[in-house]
């Protein structure tokens, strides 16, 4: 058994006590974590899907451009994220685990501890409304 | 390893006749193996250290786990920092702006102190740790952040006859994601795992954390959860309340035992208590 870094699990005590739907990665793309808003929104508990992959994550909601055209999980913002290390937007469709089709507006953030260490990166979701 | 407690008071210095048992000085902790020299924090029981530095030691590395005025206020008065022929290094936390050198002068230069750190007589070396592992003689050192305000370590040291783990300022319930069921989301968790001894922060008692919360402070109660949860043989309350006499302190070491059995021991950690993990 290893603990998390500290910043990691401040993020999710941070994540946990939000009303916003929110995501947590390690720098691998293992989601580490998401908040019971982001279960609302994906459709499943965390409990029901547990820790996940990038691959798995990143193509199991079959996200799609604004214009219908399927997007490449690279294009995601978090994956932008941990690519490069930077904070990345953008806005596109996804498909729930019940099926429905959402748009939503994501903002992912690097977490970088002291003094420059790239621990994972966390993402926020908008549900888009009239979508 | 021999392990030698010189300070485990919070926060200020608190000496008083009604504090003569368990001291009132504040964080320091002398560990030994070998010809290696540990000292762990630099608050103002140094100066009973200074009385105790065996004549063979050359070399002595202070860890600090913060720079909290209680942590450093000794370190001035430690008398190896005036003997040229001493090898100092201190080794303390990563800051993001400033480096620890300056940092330290901050405290370490007129008016707050006499003398500069850069004109110290002994032969200085400054190493900043942060999510590391090194190794000081036989000792291999392991340091984590740990959930305290500002940039803060926790250290365990891993010798050839056991584990001893230090985590004087530390808020595990804050730091963790219900705590005490998830060791893995539960911050410092990785450097008490299997300790022989755990120095664990213990200023508040239950009900003073109401009104506590964030002040990176534990429990008592989840001193002693956190110890459970480690699977630590031995834990010490460590960074006692200022206002604490010894006849309170011994009498909350009772009732929180009392109120959780735990087949572990526990005590209140003490100046100069001696502890030997394995053979020394
Ligand atoms: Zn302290
Ligand atoms: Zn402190």
């Amino acid at each position: 058994m290893s603990s998390h870094q500290l910043e990691i699990i401040l993020s999710r005590q941070l994540a946990d006590s939000l009303s916003i739907p929110i995501f947590l990665v390690d720098p691998d793309g293992n989601l580490l974590f998401y908040n019971e808003p982001a279960e609302e929104l994906l459709g499943k508990r965390f409990e029901e899907t547990g820790a996940l992959t990038v691959e798995e994550w990143s193509t199991m909601f079959k996200p799609n451009y604004i214009n219908g055209d399927p997007m490449p999980p690279k294009h995601l913002p978090l994956v932008k994220t941990l690519e490069n290390h930077q904070p990345n937007h953008g806005s596109f469709y996804i498909k729930n685990f019940k099926d429905k089709t959402i748009r939503i507006s994501a903002t992912a953030y690097p977490i970088i501890g002291r003094p420059d260490r790239f621990l994972g990166a966390m993402s926020m979701f908008w549900k888009n409304e009239g979508s | 390893m021999k392990i030698t407690i010189w300070g485990a008071r919070g926060s200020l210095p608190s000496p008083s006749p009604e504090t003569n048992e368990v001291g009132g000085n504040t964080s320091c902790v002398q560990v030994e193996s070998d010809d290696t020299m540990i000292v762990l924090d630099a608050g103002s029981g140094i100066q009973r250290l200074n009385g105790n530095v065996p004549s063979h030691i050359k070399q002595i590395d202070i860890l600090l786990t913060h720079l909290h005025l209680d942590h450093i206020m000794g370190l001035g008065f430690f008398s190896v920092l005036y003997n040229p022929k001493m090898v100092v290094n201190i080794w303390g936390p990563t800051g993001v702006n400033f480096d620890l050198e300056s940092r330290l002068t901050r405290y370490l230069s007129p008016p707050l102190f006499p003398i500069r750190l850069k004109d110290l007589p002994c032969q200085l070396n400054l190493f900043e740790v942060n999510h590391s592992a090194f190794n000081i003689g036989d000792l291999k050192i392991s340091s984590a952040y740990v959930c305290h305000p500002g940039p803060t370590l926790g250290f365990r040291i891993e010798g050839p006859s056991g584990i001893l783990t230090y985590i004087p300022d530390h808020e595990p319930s804050l730091g963790s994601s219900n705590f005490p069921n998830v060791p893995e989301w539960t911050s410092g968790c990785s450097l008490a795992q299997n300790s022989d001894i755990l120095l664990h922060d213990a200023q508040y008692t239950s009900d003073e954390y109401k009104t506590r919360i964030g002040w990176g402070h534990s429990t008592m109660k989840d001193a002693i959860l956190f110890a459970e949860m480690s699977k630590t043989k031995k834990l010490l309350f460590f960074h006692h309340d200022p206002g604490r006499t010894d006849n309170h302190l011994n009498s909350l070491l009772k009732k929180e035992i009392n109120s959780h059995p735990v087949d572990f021991e526990i005590g209140l950690a003490s100046e100069g208590d001696q502890f030997i993990i394995g053979e020394y």
